[in-house]
């Protein structure tokens, strides 16, 4: 784009600037049949007619941390989203909102990074939109993608979650939330602990495949563990009963909680699936997992009982038990 | 985990917990914690639960949020509407309410209020905003202490003029002696661990010889607590009240003297409010006035009139005297989501732990 080294107000103009980011960016980075039309609307066909549609906003800071990036971020979480919801993931969506000032190779990381993430879940980026914002209006990059997907069975619900079912993790909680938090320089902090934000769906898949005794499947994003726990436990009106030492944590990021004062089971992830399958299945549900490079870790964490319904029950690695409630406000580090 | 894992070890704790039952029989006995990581390692791992039925865990003053008293929530409030100042709080400021506000809402009504993670976050942002007062909320106790000194003699040095600290800190010593003194029937403390680090275990001897009260410093794992809580149902039981250190990989009985040598050249004790407890003499820390300077009190501002929250049991949880469920507001009115009372805003405060840990609706 010649001189021209970061986003002016003019790309988000619909004129000439505006032609060539599409042309120069976005289009070679994300080409398929559908976008390369550059009409208003992608036109898709879908082999059935019954489909998932999902939207996500994307506001992560640092734009850049160890694992990922808003871009590739922008994808994951939306393919996961639909994913865990029991369809397969086809079509997004991205709308870029930019601030003026933004460096022209920032976005250029980002887009190929989300790229690169579109293709390892095999979906396609039909429709997109940029608007750019004055400088100090907005900060850096903000991405929204919306997702379709094809629902070819009928999808796991909380609701179908029974007494005595198993609760399985595919890998270890907190890397996304603790990449972020570590590598935002006020904490001063250096840790090498990587996010885990990647594309469920081939993972999710298998899963539904391998049993279809799966009730309920959960990307364990926002509020981590804890809360997709929480939320299964009350629209089940069941109890959910953990057991701390099966609890998959890294030592990296066991030890940054301990010093900032959080607990992982409230970490957000990007890249952890929580699902609740019926006794009889779980094992074969964990073999298949295993085979996936999504599920390596997998493991049981816990199970769905009668007692204290809408309640997390914990039992501690001293052999006590302790409630696991949802996440109020933020985690901040502590004081004292 | 190295070092972590250690102290997590069932086999270890259960012993731990054979002893006290052992020591303690049933004979009744009230401990108390001053330190809000101990109210909330203790509910984490559900230690009450292992402990007999005759011996009770309460929680103490020790979360610095939660006796901070309105007064100077109100001032920082005022402080924050001045368009010359930019408040810098550590986060769990943010959401206590003071008379009528708090400053999460005064931030969200676009007052200049940050976050911030170190005392030296907020000298940076001292730096780089010369044009306002910089204020930073110096709350804490003498873990705090040092570092908010620091920062003050940091800016001395790089001549950073903006740069000032409105000082609620607190030393918990005083408070522990007004506990004693007052209607509450103890059987023994279980001193902060992290405080301790830099005051050591000197300071607690008077609760030792005047009240003849058992003190354990203790660390924050659950097999240091439950140490602890066997040292003093030992002590109890002997009748040999005394200062033990049970926290002896952190803790020294002279403390750390370079740390309370910076704080004793910035701060200088003085009478202080306790939410709750009232006003205790020498329990606080003011800016001496070599450095009237830093002292954000000397920025005029008009403060509210102090009102107290009406219906709030804080006050009595954090003598000691009420349990958080017995506060009729407790998980109804007042939640994390809704805080009416600083201990449960707090992330250290008592009802928080007992919200977030031990709570079930009836």
């Amino acid at each position: 784009m010649g001189s021209v080294q970061e986003i002016r107000l003019a790309h988000g103009g619909g004129g000439r600037y505006t032609q060539q980011l599409i042309e120069k960016i976005f289009l070679p980075a994300f080409t398929n049949p559908q976008l390369d039309l550059l009409n208003d609307s992608a036109i898709l066909d879908l082999p059935v007619s019954r489909i998932a549609l999902t939207t996500d906003s994307y506001t992560v800071d640092p734009l850049f941390f160890p694992g990922g990036d808003i871009g590739r971020l922008a994808v994951c979480g939306t393919v996961n989203d639909l994913s865990v919801a029991g369809a397969r993931p086809l079509f997004l969506s991205a709308g870029f909102i930019l601030e003026e000032g933004f460096p022209l190779a920032d976005l250029e990381r980002i887009v190929e990074s989300a790229r690169a993430a579109a293709r390892e879940a095999g979906v396609s980026i039909v429709t997109g939109d940029t608007k750019v914002i004055p400088h100090g209006k907005a900060d850096k990059c903000f991405i929204n993608t919306s997702g379709v997907g094809v629902v070819e069975r009928d999808p796991p619900l909380e609701s179908r979650v029974h007494e005595g079912d198993v609760l399985v993790i595919n890998g270890f909680m907190g890397r996304h939330g603790m990449a972020v938090m570590t590598s935002r320089k006020e904490l001063g902090f250096s840790s090498r602990i990587e996010s885990d934000v990647a594309p469920l769906n081939h993972l999710t898949a298998r899963m539904m495949k391998a049993a279809p005794g799966l009730h309920a499947m959960r990307d364990a994003t926002r509020g981590g563990v804890a809360a997709v726990l929480n939320e299964m436990a009350s629209q089940a009106s069941l109890g959910v009963e953990l057991t701390e030492e099966w609890l998959p944590v890294t030592e990296a990021v066991n030890g940054a909680c301990e010093i900032l004062g959080l607990d992982p089971l409230y970490i957000a992830n990007e890249g952890v699936v929580v699902a609740s399958v019926s006794a009889d299945e779980s094992e074969t549900l964990l073999k298949a997992m295993k085979k996936d490079s999504r599920g390596r870790d997998s493991r049981v964490i816990g199970r769905v009982c009668r007692e204290h319904p809408g309640r997390v029950v914990m039992r501690t690695q001293i052999g006590s038990h302790r409630i696991v409630d949802m996440l109020s406000g933020e985690q901040l580090p502590r004081i004292c | 985990m190295k070092y972590i894992d250690e102290y997590r070890q069932i086999e270890a704790v259960q012993q731990f917990i054979g002893l006290i039952h052992e020591v303690a029989g049933s004979r009744l006995m009230t401990f108390m914690e001053v330190c809000g990581t101990h109210t909330m390692a203790i509910a984490r791992s559900g230690i009450r639960q292992l402990l007999p039925e005759t011996l009770s865990l309460i929680s103490g003053p020790g979360c610095p949020v939660c006796v901070t008293p309105n007064r100077l929530i109100d001032r920082a409030v005022a402080l924050s509407r001045r368009r010359d100042v930019l408040l810098a709080t550590f986060g769990d400021m943010m959401k206590v309410p003071g008379s009528t506000s708090s400053l999460d809402r005064e931030h969200a009504a676009g007052r200049d209020v940050r976050v911030v993670a170190s005392t030296l976050e907020a000298l940076e942002l001292a730096r780089q905003n010369p044009s306002k007062n910089v204020v930073f909320i110096g709350v804490g106790f003498e873990t705090t202490a040092p570092t908010v000194a620091a920062s003050i003699l940091e800016a001395e040095n790089q001549g950073i003029d903006n740069y000032k600290v409105l000082s609620a800190h607190k030393v918990m010593p005083p408070a522990m002696r007004a506990l004693c003194a007052g209607e509450l029937n103890l059987d023994g403390f279980l001193c902060p661990g992290h405080v301790s680090t830099i005051i050591g275990s000197k300071p607690y001897v008077f609760l030792a010889r005047e009240f003849q009260m058992p003190c354990v410093i203790a660390g924050f794992e659950p097999l240091d607590i439950v140490q602890a809580v066997f040292m003093l149902a030992r002590q109890v039981r002997q009748d040999t009240p005394s200062v033990e250190i049970q926290y002896t990989r952190a803790v020294r009985p002279e403390g750390n003297p370079q740390a309370l040598k910076i704080v004793d050249r910035v701060f200088e004790p003085c009478e202080s409010e306790w939410r709750g407890i009232g006003i205790i003499p020498e329990s606080g820390l003011r800016i001496r006035d070599v450095f009237a300077g830093r002292d954000a009190e000397s920025i005029s501002v008009d403060v509210e009139p102090f009102r107290e929250t009406r219906g709030c049991l804080c006050g009595r949880v954090l003598q000691g005297l009420a349990v958080p469920p017995d506060c009729p507001l407790f998980g109804k009115a007042c939640t994390p989501d809704e805080p009416i009372g600083p201990c449960m805003v707090s992330s250290e405060g008592s009802c928080a732990a007992y919200y977030k840990y031990q709570w079930q609706p009836a």
